[in-house]
């Protein structure tokens, strides 16, 4: 019995793991690839007489997400969404709208919690993230904030709910989450299109319940 | 979006070198939440960027009871919004901020920047179809937005040439509060009061500010001001939370018991640039801050509107809201 259920987490991935192997090996791959196109495009354009576009100099960018110590070489264009989503395979934090809009890009940037969509990730040089996979503790035990959107049904589809319990977490440490008022209006900023608005208050209240609102 | 040079800029002198050393294409990046929207939307796109976020000694802000408030262009939304003695001394300075954007957005966002985000037309930002006229993105293009869908639009200071909103509420403010802005350039220092910082739109509406593109906002400065405490931004929105202005009023009222000794108001979501209504601060001097007074400062405030096809609502919208912001700065003169 005991035997059966190793074997079964050896060979079973998520769908997290999947996306996050499938990211990484075509990272490794396809960018060699990209630059030599990309040369190959410059070198056609300064044949035919067009002004070739300026490549713009990578940027390093070294920061500390969810605890670790990363270094990326990127593009200065690079949202720190895409920094996450695209080169590290952290795909918690979702592009909704990728205008600031809709909330469901939410992360922690020195503690404070920011639309990372319009944070260009050579910003975030030196600083740390905290995303939705870094919530859990170590063992893996849920964030009370986690908890309490399942305890309340917070969720419908589930796609703006990293974005959701983000700022939640935040508002709750902010000290905005006093009354169902208060909660309101400082979630504002992240839409839900199911409508699970009430689920995510209750969540949120209960948690600045458990811990008087301190953190 | 269009590649560019990025720099990060050591200090102040050191950005405004390095954008003056760009030419037209330099830009300044605060906390990039108008600018680097627009360049994914292309409707900016600086050949260089210089990012002057974190750099040393902007963000400082300092309330003093004889020279009033003094704060970094660097300082966060949040963190003006939520300072005690910001809100102490001047409530609707701070509710200009909390009453804008989301938290994640004031987080991010610096006040200088604020002071110049662009307006929300949408046909400015064409939200991924540039096809549409606009003058202020494609100089001489014409405006779709008059004969088009103006309901958000400016129903003060337009032109012929655009009636794009001016969307910011913290300037509006500001404007009520006759602040300044103190800048540096690579041709030294200078203060401007912000009711010369923003331009109506005339014939050039793509020249929005009176700044150069190598002057760069450091500090904000607001005198003090006796009854600054009796003061309020009200906005009216078609979301309780996270929207841009219909219509809003900042106003700060001097009373003597219920006389009005001196009033302040500037209105936000109705015109192309912050506007500060003098004539309507005049009509209640003297006069007991009742119903009809209210009335009639916010009829003189919207007096001139131009209205289009769809934005009629805005003139009845801004008197109500004059009034009614008048009657909360004056409870919290006489509470």
């Amino acid at each position: 019995m005991v035997k059966k259920e190793s074997e079964a987490t050896k060979v079973t991935l998520n769908r997290r793991e999947l996306l996050q192997a499938a990211t990484l090996g075509a990272a490794a791959t396809v960018a060699p690839q990209m630059g030599e196109t990309a040369d190959a495009a410059s070198q056609a354009l300064a044949q035919v007489g067009t002004p070739a576009v300026p490549t713009p100099a990578r940027v390093l960018m070294n920061a500390t997400i969810n605890g670790e110590r990363v270094s990326l070489d990127l593009d200065p264009r690079t949202s720190l969404l895409d920094a996450l989503r695209e080169h590290l395979g952290l795909f918690g934090a979702k592009k909704g709208c990728d205008h600031g809009q809709c909330g469901a890009c939410t992360v922690h940037l020195d503690g404070q919690r920011v639309a990372s969509c319009l944070t260009p990730a050579v910003q975030v040089d030196g600083r740390e993230v905290l995303t939705i996979e870094g919530l859990a503790g170590p063992d893996g035990s849920l964030h009370p904030m986690q908890r309490a959107f399942i305890d309340h049904d917070a969720l419908q589809c589930g796609y703006c709910t990293p974005g959701q319990i983000m700022a939640a977490v935040a508002c709750v440490a902010e000290g905005n989450a006093g009354s169902d008022a208060d909660v309101q209006e400082a979630m504002s900023g992240n839409l839900c299109r199911c409508g699970a608005y009430v689920g995510i208050t209750q969540a949120v209240r209960q948690v600045a319940g458990q811990d008087g609102g301190a953190s | 979006m269009r590649p560019f040079t990025y720099v990060r800029a050591q200090s102040a002198p050191n950005a405004v070198q390095a954008v003056a050393a760009a030419g037209d294409g330099g830009k300044f990046l605060a906390g990039g939440t108008t600018l680097y929207d627009l360049m994914k939307l292309d409707v900016e796109a600086p050949t260089t960027i210089v990012d002057i976020r974190g750099l040393e000694g902007m963000t400082d802000i300092t309330v003093d009871a004889t020279t009033g408030l003094r704060v970094g262009a660097m300082a966060s939304m949040t963190e003006v919004a939520t300072h005690p003695d910001v809100d102490r001394a001047f409530p609707a300075l701070a509710e200009s901020l909390s009453l804008a954007a989301s938290r994640q957005l004031r987080n991010m966002a610096s006040v200088g920047g604020n002071l110049l985000q662009r307006t929300r037309c949408a046909y400015f930002r064409g939200n991924g179809d540039l096809s549409y006229p606009c003058n202020k993105r494609e100089p001489g293009s014409g405006c779709s937005a008059i004969g088009g869908l103006n309901r958000g639009h400016a129903v003060l200071g337009g032109s012929d040439a655009c009636i794009a909103l001016y969307p910011g509420d913290w300037a509006v403010a500001l404007a009520a509060f006759d602040a300044s802005i103190e800048t540096l350039s690579p041709r030294g220092t200078r203060t401007i009061s912000i009711h010369d910082l923003h331009r109506e739109p005339g014939d050039t509406p793509w020249v929005e500010h009176t700044l150069e593109p190598d002057e760069l906002i450091t500090t904000i400065t607001v005198p003090s001001l006796s009854y600054g405490r009796a003061s309020t931004y009200y906005k009216i929105r078609d979301r309780e939370s996270y929207a841009f202005a219909l219509a809003s009023a900042a106003v700060a009222v001097d009373l003597d018991g219920d006389t009005v000794r001196e009033a302040r108001i500037a209105l936000g979501g109705v015109a192309t640039r912050p506007w500060r209504a003098r004539d309507a601060e005049r009509s209640l001097a003297g006069q007991p801050l009742i119903e009809r007074t209210a009335r009639q400062a916010g009829e003189l405030a919207i007096a001139g509107a131009s209205p289009g096809r769809h934005n009629r609502y805005k003139v009845e919208l801004a008197i109500r809201t004059v009034a009614d912001a008048l009657r909360i700065a004056g409870e919290r003169g006489n509470p």
